[in-house]
């Protein structure tokens, strides 16, 4: 199954490791650090809320977490299969992996478009 | 990133030097490696948090204000350093490592490496600025 499939796999993992690298370090540091030990100040409940229901945001955010769950999925994967040495479990570990990755996915998206 | 890891019945049976479960702590290199790969985790995990501070804030504003009281109790500030730092070493990594994955032409002429590699971190600072535009413009 995974071997078909490995460019389109790699494909995801680039981009959402892109993602990752351009987008979660600033992220983390303002709603990871600074705003809740209050470095800075946070946006208002109304403010946020009237962002997130924008689309355009909404679509920034299915982005935001789709795409590095698949980088996850596929960088994972192989670390499992690099540190443990489990060879016979490749099929299994790719499901669990990449599975995730789509669950998170569809978690993801019904929240946002049911965002109210 | 290792080789395909599909293995099929029909390989011969050679013999295979038996590995150390811990081979990556016997060289600098192969840490930072596994250090490299395990960013990933860190990655999941703020994708995952996302995820919740969404969901929390359309709970509305009592849920988000103990979504956010949450993040500043002493075990979530200490979780988020040690993934902000896992996920700039992924970041630092990442877009030094592009130009063996993308190679761009002008012409005749191939676009060199630390070309391709500032244009990310340019990239990284500018997107940087925008989130933080938005985020603070009060």
């Amino acid at each position: 199954m995974a071997k078909d499939f490995t460019p389109f796999w790699w494909t995801l993992f680039g981009a959402g490791g892109n993602v990752a690298a351009l987008l979660f370090p600033i992220h983390m540091f303002l709603s990871g650090l600074a705003f809740p030990l209050g470095w800075l100040t946070e946006p208002t409940y109304d403010s946020l809320h009237t962002l997130v229901e924008h689309p355009i945001t909404r679509i920034y955010l299915l982005v935001f977490i789709c795409l590095p769950l698949f980088h996850w999925a596929h960088r994972f994967r192989y670390t499992i299969y690099d540190l443990f040495q489990v060879k016979h479990l490749t099929g299994l570990i790719a499901i669990l992996c990449y599975g995730s990755a789509v669950v998170g996915t569809i978690v993801a998206a019904y929240t946002l478009w049911n965002f109210t | 990133m290792s080789g395909n890891p599909d293995y099929t019945e029909y390989q011969p049976k050679l013999y295979r030097r038996p590995i150390p479960i811990l081979w990556w702590l016997k060289d600098r290199s192969y840490f930072l490696f596994v250090v490299r790969e395990l960013t990933s985790v860190f990655v999941a995990f703020f994708a995952a948090l996302s995820l919740w501070q969404i969901h929390a804030l359309g709970q509305g504003p009592e849920a988000y204000a103990a979504f956010v009281d949450r993040l500043g109790s002493p075990v979530f500030v200490v979780v988020n350093v040690v993934a902000l730092l896992f996920v700039l070493y992924h970041a630092i990594t990442w877009f030094r490592l592009v130009p063996t994955a993308v190679v761009l032409r002008f012409g005749e002429k191939q676009i060199p490496d630390a070309i391709i590699v500032g244009a990310h971190f340019l990239a990284w600072l500018i997107s940087s600025a925008v989130v933080m535009y938005v985020l603070l413009r009060g």
